[in-house]
């Protein structure tokens, strides 16, 4: 699976287990407009951990704060690569 | 001795210009001179304990101001209370009146004598009847502990302690993310009462770029959120909608990373964290830019608050701490008054780190959760033989919730189905814990430490 279908299936399930409602995932979409609030991208966060086995956020020197969807994907991967 | 009118919240009311603004509406501070919120009942909840349990930021801060003073007792209801701790609150604290709105929880439908509908949205103008007038004790209700949370009883002078002589600085509008029923955004209401400024509210439920362009539109000055709700801030497009002079953090320990993160967004901002506790009060602020705190702020007393470090933890004794909790058998403070936070801290050179709470307490976004109480969920489930919950530091609200579990050798020589398993204590944990208290991931372990007192080995955050 790729990076994105990796979140894109992350964040689908996360939004099932806190009982929220995902918007469809486009790369403009606005992260804080998706329907997963600051605790669901913690919990994405930790998964990708997982999946991935990387966390961008704590690796990097600089804290980075994404806005988009699309921004969001590049962060990871950039990570992986 | 004697209280008089004049050292209570409403003096503070004046006749500036100056209001509370929410999502919905716009209230005047100075029409609540000559004007009341609570329907002409003001005369009625003299002397009494009253609850406050609106659902509104806005009916809460006006409610304090109209009763502070008046009532014997205020005691002030968190938004996320869990309604099962409603009777122990009401019979802990002596409640005989309750302040409800329209967007209280139905289960705030407290058996009581007094029950006040109270309207925010409009101020009713209404002659003030004559009430004695008395030091209000104001009780705040602590997260931090499983059960029926502890009842802290505070004065307002001991709650305003930490900026009562600062001059008035007009200009100024205060904003908070933090929910003004927690200490920390509390503080900041009193600040803008005290100060004679306006103060923008959060609405419940209000998306993060609307709340900021609300910010932006009041030219909000001085801006208040714990770490997780900058974070949030940062992350949205509306950001750049407000310009701040003033940032300032609390009720969680702040990182190096958010620090910078608001240094470069608001270059022209004061960044500024400050450590308070519900219990010790508002310890210290630190405005150097660094998280953690310097080292000297422990070995001399600053405006009367004298901090110690006991066995690692983070104690504080100062004028503005809480008296003592309500009905409860443990003390509040020492022999000597200190107020041990549970915050333990590492020196590092010359300041000093926090390094998580004593305990293995993990801090989600401002709400705590005790991992034993995590535990007793998991380990319900037949196959699980121990469980450990431990934080794991996240980049979006600071810490969450990870279990690591140890199961039970599977009848029958048969193979656990880990997947299987993991999904029915996700479930176990989803139906019987809030959201933030349901672990984000699952690791199965051969085994876990048990330290020499019989108990799991905890290590601090």
């Amino acid at each position: 699976m790729t990076v994105k279908l990796t979140i894109m299936d992350q964040m689908e399930q996360i939004a099932r287990e806190h009982g929220k409602i995902l918007a469809p995932l486009s790369d403009d979409l606005v992260l804080l407009d998706s329907g997963l609030d600051s605790l669901g991208f913690a919990v994405l966060v930790a998964r990708l951990e997982d999946k991935l086995g990387i966390d961008p956020f704590t690796a990097s020197e600089d804290a980075l704060f994404p806005v988009t969807f699309g921004d969001f994907v590049k962060v990871y991967e950039n990570g992986a690569h | 001795m004697a209280h008089t009118e004049a050292q209570s919240l409403r003096r503070y009311v004046g006749s500036a210009e100056r209001f509370f603004w929410n999502r919905h509406a716009a209230v005047r501070i100075g029409d609540l001179a000559s004007g009341t919120s609570l329907g002409g009942r003001l005369a009625q909840l003299a002397g009494k304990s009253v609850l406050i349990a609106a659902g509104s930021q806005l009916t809460t801060a006006l409610a304090l101001v109209e009763l502070d003073g008046v009532a014997r007792r205020l005691t002030i209801l968190p938004p996320d209370s869990d309604p099962d701790h409603f009777a122990a609150i009401v019979a802990g604290a002596d409640i005989d009146a309750v302040i409800a709105d329209r967007s209280s929880a139905a289960s705030a439908a407290l058996d009581l004598p007094i029950r006040v509908v109270a309207c925010a949205a409009e101020i009713m103008a209404a002659e003030r009847p004559p009430v004695a007038s008395r030091a209000t004790e104001w009780v705040m209700l602590t997260s931090g502990t499983t059960g029926v949370p502890k009842m802290a009883v505070h004065t307002l002078a001991g709650l305003t302690a930490a900026f009562r002589t600062r001059p008035i600085e007009p200009g100024i509008v205060w904003g908070t993310f933090y929910d003004i029923r927690r200490y920390g955004g509390l503080q900041i209401f009193l600040r803008t009462m005290l100060g004679g400024v306006s103060l923008v509210l959060s609405s419940a439920g209000e998306p993060v770029g609307d709340h900021l362009d609300r910010l932006g539109r009041h030219g909000v000055t001085h801006l208040l959120g714990t770490p997780t709700h900058w974070r949030r801030a940062l992350m949205s497009p509306a950001i750049h909608k407000i310009s701040p002079r003033y940032v300032r953090l609390s009720g969680e320990i702040a990182d190096q990373a958010i620090l910078d993160s608001l240094r470069d967004a608001f270059p022209q901002a004061v960044v500024s964290h400050a450590y308070a506790s519900t219990e010790a009060g508002v310890a210290f602020e630190v405005r150097d830019g660094f998280a953690g705190f310097p080292a000297e702020f422990v070995e001399r007393s600053r405006d009367g608050v004298e901090m110690k470090v006991l066995q690692g933890s983070l104690c504080i004794r100062s004028p503005r701490a809480a008296s003592r909790y309500l009905g409860a058998a443990a003390p509040l403070a020492d022999r000597d008054g200190f107020v041990d936070t549970g915050d333990m801290v590492e020196l590092r050179g010359d300041r000093y780190v926090f390094a998580g709470r004593r305990g293995g307490i993990i801090n989600i976004g401002g709400l705590k959760v005790h991992p034993e109480e995590v535990e007793a969920v998991i380990n319900r489930h037949p196959q699980v033989r121990m469980s450990l919950v431990r934080p794991k530091v996240s980049p979006i609200t600071g810490s969450i919730v990870i279990a690591d579990v140890v199961l039970k050798p599977a009848a029958d020589g048969a193979v656990n189905e880990l997947s299987r398993v993991k999904g029915d204590i996700l479930k176990l944990c989803r139906d019987a814990l809030p959201r933030h208290k349901v672990p984000a991931a699952i690791s199965f372990v051969p085994t876990l430490d048990v330290a020499a007192t019989g108990k799991l080995a905890r290590r601090y955050g």
